[in-house]
């Protein structure tokens, strides 16, 4: 059954490896997942540890779902402290790994300590060894995976790995599987290396038993068939995430030059019709490329046309590095583009948090806060491809002053920089902004300053938003589970009615989250796919766990507030603006600048978005200052947390 | 005549589903070395091969049996296995050339693709259509329009390059 997975507790320093059952109890508070992994992060981190210090722990775990028939279970979510901000780092990313370790009787690792020398883990058919990775060591995301099968002599083993940025504790580097797969944002792939773990492999080949095999297929037909209808899922399933740049460039919702404009100008060539045209498809007429068991298949396969990669083969590009390879910096170019992520795959960083980095230093350099001798020799202006591709393997190796102070993190260099240049730092919680402009959009913008792991567009985005749709349709999709009569605007300008929209995505995607399904699998970019009914019976077809669409909803309530209960013991501060829930000053004081009528000039009004966080923290259950109200710690059965009970 | 399983590799996105619900569907376990049909990966070049039984006419596995326990089923247009008979000496995994019978570890016992009498999972559930169960004499069809369009196109381009000459 998948309920029979178990969790393993491995110590790097003593060697030591603790195999657990996960009770039923535990199961139906938290599922699995990032929620359960939240759990264990609050339960086994002591307060205040540095994220680099071997007390710190790594977990990477499945969905409950992981290893069952249903849709695009193959996530896998890596949590830890994040030295990037401080805080809580959460990343999420699909590919094979997870499933093979379900096979090998394990949804859960939790790795503490810190080895001797460079090691791998490899958990195989309900056992884990430790073992030497030094000559493994040094080598990029790809070739590493190689690397382990041949060590193992298995071709099957799935892993989920660290390239050079994590060896190097650059403070944003992700862990990797596959050629593309990434949990990234807030550096995990740092806290890996920091702990010499060089790799988790998995291989196994035993039975996860489905508990109503006949009705489980029938629904996930159903489920497919949901999915596969939706326009948005069959755009995205052939040309991938940047289907979404050309519309809203043109609308002028595209960070361009760090925060200066809010449209790139002359971007057609990073269009994904002309990148298929000048790419060669790797194979035939379909050359998209999918995660475990889905539908959507949304990245593309590509070989490099030209330049120093020429040939190159690699998946991608997504909507994120072409914002942060191209938008952000002004180097609207598709082999800039197809390189930049090239690279980054290969060293294994956070192609949003990166490219947002070198942006924001250009526009120091712009400003003359960024002193010419500190440059290293490289010319960083916006608009210059080359320093774009130079600084990513200068910070990646750490290499020059300029390449080891931006690895550090947007708030670590902004203190070692100096003068203003922290007001320049389009972050939250010390966490950069993805590139999207969100001064037209305050649903969007509440978002970003309020997502659990800082500023994000993956916990609690309301991105339907954005399509206008009538109120009675909003109503039908936000009053499910609970019903909900409050205030609704189609609007995307408006403010009323948003905060409960982002309310709802956060328990929204929390519950994909624990369930191990994908977010393009929910409302996230289509109004008509699965919901928290559909789940319900997908878990109890699966797994034979009978929970309500309620339950599931209290699920993701409660393992939100874990997650936020462990941002408050790390030190989350409302209104501060390195740890809090407040955006950067230039949201509110610079006016957009391009873009459509229902764009050009907007700011954020302060003052009400300042009232829509109160009304966020009224429907998640905390006070005015942001902390968490004893009732609701009651209400969630959270007030013995954390209970030590795993 | 019955149909068969053409597999288009050319369309495979690489996600698996078809082990999945392959092994469902005939165990009622989830397990990909219980499917029988496996897809067999280039990660780092995008090349993704599902490799099934081809149900062939003059089946070395059938030929190979040292029981008999193999034989055609022209009704459904597969060779099957009689697991009365089978005495599990692997001979038929041994000689088949596209490694589509199998050998299963758990049960201890061969299987290969049978096509799900007639209903192939696999089919149903490969939205992209990498695998598709239809009439023998259109196999060729698509390949042949696809040839026909490459010769046209190639007409069209060299009357072209005459003009300008």
């Amino acid at each position: 059954m998948p309920l029979d997975r178990k969790l393993a507790i491995v110590d790097l320093t003593s060697g030591d490896i603790e195999i657990k059952a996960i009770p039923l109890g535990i199961r139906k508070k938290f599922l699995g997942g990032r929620g359960l992994n939240a759990y264990l992060l609050l339960n086994y981190t002591p307060d205040d540890v540095d994220p680099y210090d071997p007390d710190n722990v790594v977990l990477l775990a499945g969905g409950i779902l992981c290893g069952t028939l249903a849709s695009a279970t193959g996530r896998c979510d890596v949590m830890t402290k994040s030295p990037l901000t401080g805080l809580l780092s959460s990343g999420n990313m699909g590919g094979f790994f997870t499933p093979e370790l379900a096979h090998a009787g394990f949804h859960h690792i939790l790795v503490k300590g810190k080895a001797e020398y460079p090691v791998y883990i490899f958990c195989h058919n309900g056992e884990v060894d430790i073992r030497d990775a030094r000559d493994i060591w040094g080598l990029p995301v790809s070739d590493t995976q190689w690397a382990i099968r041949q060590d193992l002599g298995d071709e099957e083993v799935k892993s989920a790995v660290i390239g050079p940025a994590g060896e190097n504790q650059v403070a944003y580097a992700n862990v990797m599987t596959g050629i593309k797969n990434s949990a990234g944002r807030c550096g995990a792939g740092a806290v890996m290396g920091s702990k010499n773990l060089k790799a988790v492999a998995a291989r196994g080949t035993m039975d996860i038993k489905i508990a109503y095999p006949e009705e489980a297929l029938e629904f996930n037909k159903r489920f497919i068939d949901q999915i596969t209808s939706a326009k948005v899922n069959q755009t995205m399933g052939t040309l991938g995430t940047p289907f979404i740049w050309g519309a809203t460039n043109s609308w002028g919702g595209i960070r361009t030059r760090n925060f200066q404009y809010n449209q790139t100008e002359y971007a057609d060539d990073i269009e994904p019709e002309h990148l298929d045209e000048i790419a060669e498809e790797t194979c035939g007429e379909y050359h998209m490329t999918a995660c475990y068991g889905c539908q959507v298949h949304c990245r593309a396969k590509y070989r490099i046309p030209d330049g120093p990669y020429k040939e190159v083969y690699d998946e991608g590009p997504e909507y994120t590095s072409q914002g942060a390879f191209c938008g952000e910096t002004d180097t609207p170019n598709a082999i800039t583009l197809l390189t930049a992520n090239h690279l980054v795959d290969k060293y294994g960083v956070d192609n949003l948090e990166i490219g947002s980095i070198i942006s924001w230093a250009m526009e120091l350099n712009e400003l003359g806060i960024l002193p010419a001798d500190k440059l290293d020799g490289v010319d960083l202006r916006f608009g210059n491809d080359e320093a774009v591709i130079e600084m990513i393997d200068r910070i990646c190796f750490r290499q020059g002053w300029l390449g080891d102070t931006l690895a550090k993190g947007g708030i670590q260099a902004s203190d070692i920089i100096g003068k203003n240049s922290f007001d320049y730092l389009i972050q939250v919680k010390g966490m950069s902004n993805l590139h999207s402009d969100e001064r037209a959009t305050p649903a969007l913008a509440l978002n970003c300053a309020l997502a659990s792991r800082g500023s994000d567009h993956l916990r609690s985005r309301p991105a339907i938003d954005l399509y206008h749709l009538p109120e009675p349709v909003l109503r039908k999709i936000y009053s499910s589970p609970i019903p909900y009569d409050g205030p609704l605007s189609s609007e995307h300008t408006e403010y009323i009615g948003k905060p409960y929209q982002v309310f709802w995505h956060e328990n929204c995607y929390m519950a994909v989250d624990c369930l191990g399904i994908c977010k393009y699998h929910t409302t996230f970019l289509g109004a008509t796919l699965p919901n928290f009914e559909d789940w319900s019976k997908v878990l109890y077809y699966n797994t034979g766990l009978d929970m309500t669409p309620e339950e599931i909803w209290d699920v993701a309530r409660r393992a939100n507030m874990v997650e936020r209960m462990y941002q408050l013991r790390e030190g989350l501060k409302r209104d501060d603006l390195r740890k809090g829930d407040m955006l950067n000053h230039r949201y509110f004081d610079e006016p957009t600048r391009r873009g459509a009528p229902d764009v050009v000039g907007r700011v954020i009004d302060k003052e009400k978005f300042v009232k829509m966080i109160d009304e966020f923290y009224e429907y998640k259950g905390l006070d005015k200052e942001g902390n968490v109200k004893p009732e609701t710690l009651k209400e969630l059965d959270l007030e013995k947390e954390p209970s030590h009970l795993l | 005549m019955a149909k068969v399983l053409y597999i288009d590799y050319q369309r495979c996105t690489g996600c698996r589903t078809c082990e999945q619900v392959c092994a469902v569907k005939h165990d009622g376990v989830l397990n990909p070395i219980r499917s029988r049909i496996k897809i067999m990966k280039w990660e780092a070049e995008g090349l993704y091969v599902p490799i099934s039984c081809q149900q062939c006419q003059d089946a070395p596995c059938m030929n190979v049996c040292p029981v008999k326990a193999i034989s055609r089923n022209e009704e459904l247009g597969r060779v099957e296995v009689n697991y009365d008979v089978c005495i599990g000496c692997r001979s038929c995994v041994v000689v088949c050339p596209f490694g589509a019978m199998s050998f299963n570890p758990i049960d201890r016992q061969v299987f290969k693709c049978d096509l799900c009498d007639g209903d192939p999972q696999c089919v149903r559930f490969c939205d992209v259509g990498a695998i598709q169960y239809i009439n023998a004499e259109e196999v060729a069809l698509d390949k042949k329009r696809h040839a026909a369009e490459r010769l046209s196109m190639a007409g069209k381009d060299s009357v072209a390059l005459l003009a300008q000459m």
